[in-house]
């Protein structure tokens, strides 16, 4: 089949305006000519025989009268095995075979294979001759890392299909057939170990949606036990700038309780990007005692990199995350920013001249928000088992006021709320996520009623502070005074973690447990001191027993000792009940 | 050759409108009219119509201009003698050197594969405590001063220049005061480092468009030297009145604008600026300073704003220090923990306390009882505030770490300060004594 061509007759910025013969649909792809070059380009919008594209490179040197070459592609990715470990842009071409061949700069209009044609799988037949499947069952596996990689029927294969062949046990590159299928009306179709798929549709070859209600555990504690995160659930972080939201994802990557990792840096700073990329091959994921980098999928578009594949970007990461949920992993993609990729519509939308929504941003911002979390979910596979994809996103409000189009939209459709506060993040009170502000629709790792009584307090312990200000310390009531005291004990002992403390910085949920508990205890016994000027010394003195305590492993010499240290100070200012 | 067109279809702003062919975008042509000539850059093309911005400003340009396309883009000569001299924005010469028209290279070319790039690991020093303690400024990091108009952001973006250990110095200037840029070159001159300065400098005075190549102009020079192995240190100032200059040209081309008036893609326009700071694998780096002056001392005005999120910190001037909160260096982490073992904890703690004591000034300005501890948190911000803040203290890193326990044991007993046992038994001083530089085992 031929595509259609078409000529430029316009160009702004990123924007062009094609004149073309043929048939074109939206979203296509084309390639817009300068020379040999070819700039890879997406319709937009389509009216009478002019279509607007939006263009994944800079655009300098389009000429009007230029050629456009339309492909009847829809933006797809590639799947197969070999993405883990992948370092990607956001058209998935792999960052570092583009530094090979172009060395320090991205060089527009070089494109390349996203999975290694020449690599070899171990292939296991799974399926044999005469089964019937459908898109999404399995076929055959490969080892890759640590996981058995499924092969699956292309998710594209609509209706019921019988093997007719499939490779035996053997080495082969993804190119090669592993299995012939035959579809209803007879037809013989190959199926090689990679398929294609068009990144703005939803990967749906599976069983059914279940609710998520198990807890993702990402080892931080005010989100594990306060605001946590269910496996399949979504969440968001809105922040100001500076405020830790890169830091909170950061380690949240490193130490979430999941099978795979997709980080899609969406238009924010390279370097960030480099300290993953450089850091996660040395570092050992403690869960498999493989390298933290066998499990993750970095996609990279910072923020100047071409704005329109800033926009392809999430949706790329999310089609990946969406194929390795079908081999029943629990994959968690991480988001930075939403912002910036919402942002990359805006200034889309605004070359279109569409009638522009609340501080510019399409009128549509919303639903395409909205569809983009949809996508995360546990879903039940074909076979019974169970995937994942877990999706936090941060937002990067104008001038850090959380009433803005892309943080109230997301709002609207996140199972958990981690807003972060300038406040908090000035007082260097990490992570700086607001105890008051925030919330989640998911479970905790530990007891609810003891939460909801830590909540409590907190909550009483912040109006006796504000009140302080009003009335001062003298005007305050020493049971009051107490209750601010207990509050900010435990802002500071459990709210508060050091990200950069080997121990302190990721708390298991059997630690959790076991240190909320004692913490809580603490909360509740009552206490009696001389004057105020005890009761906070008592405190700082208390804090940093605790803070000690946290900075020392489970099985290590003086744990049981320190936390015994604890009990004594405590019950030494009780009251008998 | 070069087609010439010789009528201009229409006049708006600093952006005349021509009927050309062939056209690239972003193509330069050369605009002459009675009054003079300039450059102009295309920035639209629509149908048979080719808009471009003109670098003097549309001032005195005619509808008979006479419109001649050169093929290329913007470009800017690159060789060592850029050295040692001072150009405006167009770069021409500001100076009485002559004209440089060798080896050219393209401005605002694309960006650093990011795996090329390395984690940053060098500290500059810079003499002063608030950056070189709380928030180290590392090579390569792009990091704005945020200020009223009126604070020394220039003399101090100077003073860090000329205390650095960098190679190369570039001053992009945009609507900078002649005066300013007058005492930029002087300071320069006097310590010796004009020699290895190379200033493009837009004065208030000059056309605006020209002000927004400045940017790119130092970027692609800086680019040139770092692929060298040259480590650059570019100096912005003020990226305000470049933010300004965009907005310009926007509401002339008639954009939707996003936030008072500045263009929706204002966020990406100064990410592909600022992103030019990088430490190549294998060569040399950039590192970029840029004073922005935030319009009604408003911190959320989009320009700020949008720096904030892009740069790697940014540290605000205000009454003439360097504020402990909001100033943040984001890669102070990859080099405080090969300082001294005591960097990150007095860091911390120091920054804890501080903020202790600005709440103890407004209880006490509301005319509150102080209690012990009140006071104590009082003597230490006085002192934190001379002794640390103060622009004019000028010490190396270890001494200001010193001065730091030495403060923190003078107004605290241990316990209060919240620092663990470990670091307390390794560093605080005792009875008064100056502390002892002891390694601590490393957990
Ligand atoms: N959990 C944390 N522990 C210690 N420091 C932190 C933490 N989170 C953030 N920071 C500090 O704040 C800076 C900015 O954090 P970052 O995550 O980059 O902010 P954002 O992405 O919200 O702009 C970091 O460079 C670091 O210095
Ligand atoms: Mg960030």
């Amino acid at each position: 089949m031929s595509h259609a061509t078409g000529t430029i007759v316009g160009v702004n910025g990123n924007m062009l305006t094609v004149a073309f013969e043929g048939a074109v649909g939206q979203n296509e792809v084309g390639y817009a000519k300068i020379g040999d070059l070819g700039l890879m380009a997406e319709i937009v919008r389509i009216r009478g025989n002019l279509a607007d594209m939006q263009v994944f490179e800079d655009t300098t040197d389009l000429t009007v009268g230029g050629t456009v070459d339309f492909t009847g592609d829809l933006l797809s990715v590639e799947l197969g095995p070999g993405l883990l470990k992948g370092i990607y842009d956001g058209l998935q071409n792999p960052l570092p075979d583009l530094a090979e061949e172009c060395g320090f700069f991205l060089q527009r209009g070089m494109y390349m294979d996203s999975l290694d044609r020449s690599a070899k799988w171990d292939f296991t037949p799974k399926a044999s001759p005469g089964d019937t499947v459908t898109a999404g069952e399995i076929l055959g596996t490969v080892p890759e890392g640590i996981f058995e990689h499924a092969i699956m029927v292309p998710f594209a294969f609509k209706g019921t299909f019988t093997v007719e062949t499939v490779a035996p046990a053997g080495s082969y590159t993804i190119e090669k057939t592993i299995a012939q299928l035959k579809d209803e009306a007879g037809n013989s179709v190959d199926v090689c170990m990679f398929q294609r798929w068009p990144v703005k549709m939803p990967i749906t070859a599976y069983a059914e949606r279940l609710r998520p209600t198990e807890p993702l555990v990402t080892q931080v504690r005010i989100v594990d036990t306060f605001f946590p995160v269910a496996r399949g659930g979504t969440y968001c972080i809105p922040g100001p700038f500076g405020a830790g939201k890169t830091v909170l994802q950061q380690i949240t990557s490193r130490n979430a309780e999941v099978d795979i990792v997709v980080i899609a840096a969406c238009g924010e700073r390279a370097g960030e990007v480099v300290e993953t990329l450089r850091e996660f091959p040395e570092l050992t994921d403690p869960r498999t005692g493989k390298s933290l980098m066998d499990r993750t999928v970095i996609i990279c578009n910072t923020s100047s990199m071409p704005v329109a594949a800033r926009e392809a970007s999430v949706y790329t990461g999310v089609t990946i995350a969406g194929y390795y949920r079908l081999m029943g992993l629990d994959v968690l993609l991480l988001a930075d920013s939403t912002s910036r990729w919402a942002q990359a519509l805006r200034e889309t939308s605004g070359r279109l001249e569409e009638i522009p929504g609340e501080e510019a941003f399409p009128a549509y911002l919303e639903s395409v928000i909205a569809s983009f979390y949809e996508r995360g979910g546990i879903v039940r596979l074909k076979d019974g088992r169970s995937g994942s994809i877990t999706i936090g996103g941060t937002v990067s409000p104008a001038g850090g006021n959380f009433d803005e189009p892309v943080t109230q939209a997301t709002l609207k459709v996140v199972g958990a709320f981690h807003g972060l506060s300038r406040s908090r993040s000035d007082a260097r009170r990490y992570p700086a996520i607001d105890p008051l502000d925030s919330w989640s629709k998911y479970n905790t790792v530990v007891d609810n009623e003891v939460v909801a009584f830590a909540a409590d307090l907190l909550r009483r312990g912040t109006e006796v502070g504000q009140m302080m200000k009003v009335v001062g310390e003298e005007g305050t009531s020493d049971d009051d005074f107490i209750m601010y005291l207990k509050a900010e004990y435990l802002d500071a002992v459990y709210l508060q973690q050091n990200a950069y403390d080997t121990v302190d910085g990721a708390t298991p949920a059997e630690r959790q447990k076991q240190v909320f508990g004692v913490i809580a205890e603490i909360l509740k016994s009552s206490m009696t001191f001389e004057d105020k000027d005890a009761a906070r010394r008592f405190f700082h003195e208390l804090t940093q027993l605790t803070r000690d305590w946290n900075r020392l492993k489970t099985d290590q010499d003086g744990f049981k000792e320190a936390q015994a240290r604890l009990d004594k100070a405590v019950s030494e200012v009780s009251k008998n009940a | 050759m070069h087609k010439v067109y010789h009528h201009v279809e229409r006049i708006a702003g600093n952006v005349i409108t021509i009927r050309a062919d062939n056209v690239k975008y972003r193509e330069l042509a050369e605009v002459t009219s009675r009054h003079g000539s300039s450059l102009a850059q295309v920035i639209r093309l629509e149908h048979g119509e080719v808009s471009l911005q003109v670098f003097a400003g549309s001032r005195g340009v005619a509808t008979d201009a006479r419109v001649r396309f050169l093929g290329h883009a913007m470009q800017v000569p690159f060789s060592d003698a850029l050295l040692g001299r001072a150009f405006t924005g167009g770069v021409q010469p500001r100076d009485n050197g002559p004209t440089l028209t060798e080896n050219l290279t393209n401005i605002g070319g694309p960006s650093v594969n990011p795996s090329k790039r390395i984690i940053p690991c060098k500290m500059v020093r810079t003499g002063i405590p608030m950056i070189d303690v709380f928030n180290t400024l590392v090579e390569s990091q792009k990091l704005p001063i945020f200020a009223r108009a009126g604070e020394p952001y220039n003399p101090l973006l100077a003073r860090i220049a000329l205390q650095a250990e960098v190679d190369v110095i570039i001053l992009g200037g945009m609507g900078l005061k002649h005066d300013d840029y007058l005492t930029f070159r002087d300071t320069l001159e006097e310590s010796g480092a004009l020699s290895r300065t190379v200033m493009f400098v837009h004065t208030a005075a000059d056309p605006v468009v020209e002000c927004l190549l400045v940017p790119d102009i130092s970027l692609a020079v800086a680019e040139q030297f770092a692929l060298e192995g040259k480590r650059v240190l570019v100096l912005l100032t003020d990226m305000t009145n470049f933010a300004d200059a965009m907005k310009e040209i926007a509401i002339t081309m008639e954009q939707i604008p996003s936030n008072r008036g500045y263009p929706g893609d204002l966020y990406s326009q100064l990410a592909s600026r600022y992103e030019k700071a990088v430490d190549f694998d294998t060569a040399g780096s950039i590192t970029i300073l840029a004073a922005t002056t935030m319009p009604g001392d408003d911190v959320t005005h989009p320009v700020p704003d949008n720096t904030g999120y892009i740069t790697e910190g940014q540290f605000y001037l205000r009454n003439a220090r360097i504020e402990p909160f909001g100033s943040l260096s984001r890669l102070k982490q990859q080099v405080n923990g090969d300082t001294r073992d005591d960097h990150r904890t007095i860091m911390d703690t120091m920054i804890q306390l501080y903020a202790g004591y600005k709440e103890t000034t407004e209880k006490q300005s509301m005319g509150f009882r102080m209690s012990e501890w009140d006071n104590r948190l009082l003597k230490y911000g006085e002192r934190f505030e001379s002794e640390m803040m103060d622009l004019s203290v000028n010490i190396p890193l270890e001494e200001a770490l010193d001065l730091g326990w030495k403060i923190l044991a003078e107004c605290f007993d241990p316990v209060e300060t919240g620092i663990h046992s470990e670091l307390i038994d390794a560093f605080w001083p005792s009875n008064g004594q100056k502390p002892e530089a002891v390694a601590v085992a490393s957990d």
